[in-house]
Parts: structure tokens; C-alpha cells; sequence
């Protein structure tokens, strides 16, 4: 990857980092750690990978993402609209009555949203769907989804995954977004789901293994994902759950809470420092 | 003599009668195809199944997939699991995002028969009802169901389809010019004095129902409301209106199924006397379909009980 666009994703992903912060702080509400480890995953795969045309969100051709971890919406929201999905004042109206852009994915309502998600462990079954659609039609458009650590102790998840393997579903990469911690404190103690990658590779899945907030490190892990043949990739990316913002950084507390006012100055100056550092470059 | 069938004979019939006419269509099964009898479908179209194994959440999952890049997706398992165990599933996957998935339940209510009550499904009307959109269909004989499933590929939306295990007399046959409508409740039988409204199996058990009141001097108006969900408004309202008392007959609780759909709606328009003849809240048991429908009362005479109880309350 040339520097020039490692640099622009790093700053479109510092972008949509304030862009969800300012989400959930105007709703008071919403899930903000996830939202910022899953990021950089979302940005490199909006703004580098994925074939989409935000003219045309419907088009049969295009690559799917799928938002299992569908709390994690300010990330997907942010990101579609700084890809030019919908206008970014639009987020203003995230979790408001005023609008139809609902806490979690809404495939109905907003555009560029290719699957309703939300209930955790559901997310990936309609991707795994979604691939065999496109082995059936012949088609070479890819499915990603995006699953939390914590979402992996679905029952269904498992399901898929060996579904996905039954069919051959090399035209589907999903990432794990390992930052270790979940609502009720670190994935560890909740339910533990190491070791993922002999998991997934028992589950008949390539592994591969990334630092989730490494552009360059994901987009060549997607190279290889779409260069494995006869079966599906998993990558399992390391993250810092509130990555971008010191204070939430690593603290499960801040899983589904929203900044107030103080802690919303506090976050935004953090993230404009890094938006300011990456721009003076 | 009239055909006997049963009704998940008749979908998997009709899935391959209609294979080359609806290239979009694309069945799931979970390990039962050969009791939901999608395996007729298997065996002629193998690049248009999938098998999902014994994991129905994901088969629902996978459907709404399917159905989101265009494919028809019939998703077909037994009733108890796909309206019970996947409940959730189907209403935030299919439901919510009202993505064109025919949930197929086969083997609903009692008739199951031997395998005893974890099997005997009589909560699907209610829960696949209570999903905003979603259109819940028994057709009651083979006829019927053939034509329900076109009907279903047609339409474009979610829907719950529930399939019967036992073989039921077709009788939709002796009606003239017979077309299946999503929707459109049939008038069996006309009568004046009650009206029984049943689905399923019990619209057979309906049309005997009727000849014994008959035979008692009571004129029992029949309508096979093969649509739950929507109901048939207008027919329900001109039944109570012409005939005064209702009876409803469902292999189904009688919470939250047919029962509930018609006084539910008649109690906010025009109250008249609705009994429900259905599962008393229980569980079911094993035994022979027949024998097992007896013990609960789910019979021709069971229901010419709860006609009587209707008009009695009728004149009070």
C-alpha cells in the first residue's frame, strides 16, 4: 500500500472516530467501545477493499458487509457516511425518533446497509447465506462480516461456521474483533473463547491473524483471504476496545455507556489531536 | 373417492412442480427432509438445496441471506422448531428487515401422533403471528397447499407456511372453481344459526361438525380460513353478523392462534359469541394421531360441542 493512502485511511478513520463519538454523545446513548476497535477494520474495508458504489447501494455486483456485532452501528454509520451513503449530517439523527437511523443496522432504512443486525450471533448466518447466494449465481462479489469477541459464545456462530465450510464459502471473510473485553468485563472471565484460531481451523476455516488497527496489515490480510480457494477466511484481529480515546481505552465500562458533555470535550480534543498530528504530515 | 395426502406431501409436490418455473427458488432444510419432504427437491434440483444439519437458528439466518441477494428462499424444518426454537431468528433476521422468507413448519399440532408433545407444535400460529408482516398460512388438504405454496412464491414478503404430518381427505376439490387466495377465507358450507371457522385439519372435522348439527336442525355455516395472519376481516364480520355465534377450530392452543385472531378482532367491532375449540393449554402426548386428536377433544363432535355452547350464549 502506497503511503499516501495509508495516510488518508488513517485520517478517515480519525474522522469517523469523531463522527461516532458525536453520535452517541447527541443521542446519549449508544455503544462507543466496540464502535472505535471495530474502526479501522470497517474504514480499510470501506475506503481500500470492498467494490462498492455508494450511486448504486443496491447493485447485484457489489461486495456485502455484514455487521454481526451490530451494536458497534456509530463504526458502520460513520463509515458509510463518510463514504458518501448518506449525507453526514444524517448522524445527527442516530437513535432519534426524528429519523430512521436506529441504535442497530437497519438494512430497510439506511442506505448502503446490506443486512439488519443487532441480536448478536445472526449477523454472520445471513453472510454465510449471502456467499452461498453469490456461489449460486455465479458471481465474484464477496461477503464480510464483522463479529465481536464476545458475540463468538453464540451457539449460532458455530453454526454458521461450519456451514460456511460445508459449502466451500471462499468468497466470505469475516473478522473477529479480539479486543478482549464485553459488556460485562473482559471475555476471559465472562466466557472464555480462546484459543480462536484452532477453533475457527477445526471449523475447517483459514486463520489468519492481524493487529486490527495496522491498515496496511488488514487490507494485505484481505489479499490473501480473497487468494484462498475452497474455503472461508477468518481474521482474527487484535484491537483495543475505545482505541483512539486514552480514557476509554481497554474499559469494558465504556461497551454501551455514552460520554457525558465533560467526557465528550475531553474525547473529541484527544481525537482532533490525532486528526491534527496526521493532517500537519 | 377423494384424495388423501398429507399436506407436507403436497409442499414437497409442489416445491418441484414449480423448480423450472421460479428459478429464484432455493429450499433449506435441517436434517428432516425427509419428513418435511423437501428431499423430492434434493434429489431433482441438489444445486438449488442446502442442507443446514441439525442447526435450525442458522438455516433462518442463512434464508434471510439468500433472500437479501434475491434468491426465494423456502427454509423448511418441523414447525416446533422453526416457530419455537428459532423464533427469534426468524423475527429479527426475516421479520424485522422483512426479507422474502417462506418459513416452513412441518408436522404442526397433535398429529405429530407417536413422538409425544416435545414435538407436537401448537404455539406456531402465535408466535409467528406476533412478528409485524409476517402472513401464517394452513392450508387444510393437498389441493390446498399446492396451490398455497405458488401462491407463496408469489408473494413477496415473509411468511409462515405450517405443514401437517397426517394424510388428510382433500375437500377443497368439491369446491367449484376453487383458487387459493392469501388472505381470502373459503366458504365451505353456508348456514345461518353458527359458524364454525377452522385451519388445518379441523376443516375436515368442520364439514362433519356440520352434518351432525344438521341433524339436530341447526344450520352451521363452515369457512376454512386457511390464512391466520392476515386474517379475513370481512368474512369473519359478515359470519358474525349473518349467523351470530362463532365457533373457532384450530390443532393449536387455544391462546394465541386462530381462536384469538377472530374474537380479538370481532370483541373491537361487533362483540358476538366466539368459543374457541383448540388445545386446552397443554402439552400433548404420544400416541396415534387419531387417538391423540380424541383425547384432547380436537374431534366432529368436540366441536359441535362448542357450536352448541355458542348458540346457547346466543340466545342469552
Amino acid at each position: 500500500m502506497q503511503a499516501k493512502e495509508l495516510h488518508e485511511l488513517a485520517v478517515t478513520a480519525t474522522k469517523a472516530r469523531l463522527l461516532a463519538l458525536d453520535m452517541v454523545h447527541t443521542a446519549a446513548s449508544g455503544h462507543i467501545g466496540g464502535s472505535l476497535s471495530a474502526m479501522d477494520i470497517l474504514t480499510t474495508l470501506y475506503f481500500h477493499t470492498m467494490k462498492v458504489d455508494p450511486k448504486a447501494p443496491q447493485s447485484p455486483d457489489r461486495d456485502r458487509f455484514v455487521l454481526s456485532k451490530g451494536h458497534c452501528t456509530p463504526a458502520l454509520y460513520a463509515v458509510l457516511a463518510l463514504r458518501g451513503f448518506f449525507p453526514v449530517e444524517d448522524c445527527k439523527l442516530f437513535r432519534s425518533i426524528k429519523g430512521h437511523y436506529s441504535g442497530h443496522p437497519d438494512m430497510k432504512h439506511v442506505r448502503g446497509v446490506d443486512m439488519s443486525t443487532g441480536s448478536l450471533g445472526q449477523g454472520i448466518s445471513a453472510a454465510v447465506g449471502m456467499a452461498i447466494a453469490g456461489k449460486c449465481d455465479k458471481k465474484d462479489y464477496r461477503v464480510y462480516a464483522v463479529l465481536g469477541d464476545g458475540e463468538i459464545a453464540e451457539g449460532q456462530v458455530w453454526e454458521a461456521a461450519m456451514a460456511a465450510a460445508k459449502y466451500h464459502l471462499d468468497n466470505l471473510c469475516a473478522f473477529v474483533d479480539v479486543n478482549g473485553l464485553q459488556i460485562d468485563g473482559a471475555t476471559a472471565d465472562v466466557m472464555p473463547s480462546e484459543p480462536l484460531d484452532q477453533k475457527f481451523a477445526a471449523f475447517g476455516w483459514n486463520v489468519l491473524k492481524v493487529d486490527g488497527h495496522d491498515y496496511e496489515a488488514i487490507a494485505m490480510a484481505l489479499e490473501r483471504a480473497a487468494a484462498e480457494k475452497g474455503a472461508p477466511t477468518v481474521i482474527l484481529a487484535r484491537t483495543v476496545k475505545g482505541k483512539g480515546v486514552p480514557f476509554m481505552e481497554n474499559d469494558a465500562g465504556w461497551h454501551g455507556k455514552a460520554p457525558n458533555d465533560e467526557q465528550y470535550a475531553l474525547a473529541k480534543a484527544d481525537v482532533e489531536a490525532i486528526l491534527a498530528g496526521l493532517e500537519a504530515k | 373417492m377423494a384424495e388423501k395426502i398429507a399436506t407436507r406431501n403436497a409442499y414437497g409436490d409442489a416445491i418441484v412442480a414449480l423448480a423450472e418455473q421460479y428459478p429464484e427458488l432455493v429450499v433449506l432444510d435441517a436434517d428432516l427432509s425427509g419428513a418435511t419432504m423437501s428431499k423430492g427437491f434434493s434429489k431433482a434440483y441438489p444445486e438449488r438445496f442446502f442442507n443446514m444439519g441439525i442447526a435450525e437458528c442458522n438455516m433462518m439466518g442463512v434464508a434471510a441471506g439468500l433472500a437479501a441477494c434475491g434468491k426465494k428462499p423456502f427454509a423448511s424444518t418441523f414447525a416446533m422448531f422453526a416457530a419455537g426454537r428459532a423464533f427469534e431468528q426468524v423475527r429479527n433476521s426475516i421479520g424485522y428487515p422483512h426479507l422474502n422468507v417462506k418459513v416452513v413448519g412441518s408436522h404442526g399440532g397433535l398429529s405429530v401422533g407417536e413422538d409425544g408433545a416435545t414435538h407436537q407444535c401448537c404455539e406456531d400460529f402465535a408466535t409467528m403471528r406476533t412478528i409485524p408482516g409476517m402472513v401464517v398460512c394452513c392450508p387444510c388438504d393437498g389441493n390446498e397447499m399446492r396451490q398455497a405454496v405458488q401462491a407463496l412464491i408469489d408473494y413477496d414478503g415473509p411468511a409462515y407456511l405450517r405443514l401437517g404430518r397426517s394424510a388428510v381427505e382433500t375437500v377443497t376439490d368439491a369446491v367449484p372453481g376453487y383458487r387459493f387466495e392469501l388472505g381470502k377465507g373459503v366458504t365451505l358450507r353456508d348456514g345461518s344459526d353458527v359458524t364454525l371457522i377452522a385451519v388445518g385439519l379441523m376443516v375436515q372435522e368442520a364439514l362433519k361438525a356440520a352434518d351432525i348439527l344438521a341433524g339436530e336442525g341447526v344450520s352451521a355455516r363452515v369457512i376454512n380460513m386457511h390464512t391466520v395472519k392476515p386474517l379475513d376481516e370481512a368474512l369473519v364480520l359478515k359470519a358474525a353478523e349473518e349467523t351470530g355465534a362463532i365457533v373457532t377450530s384450530e390443532e393449536h392452543n387455544i391462546i394465541g392462534g386462530l381462536g384469538e385472531a377472530v374474537s380479538g378482532y370481532l370483541s373491537g367491532v361487533r362483540p358476538t359469541p366466539v368459543v374457541r375449540h383448540g388445545v386446552e393449554d397443554q402439552f400433548g402426548r404420544s400416541g396415534k394421531a387419531a387417538e391423540v386428536l380424541a383425547a384432547y377433544g380436537l374431534t366432529a363432535e368436540g366441536m359441535a360441542d362448542k357450536a352448541r355452547a355458542a348458540i346457547a350464549l346466543k340466545k342469552r
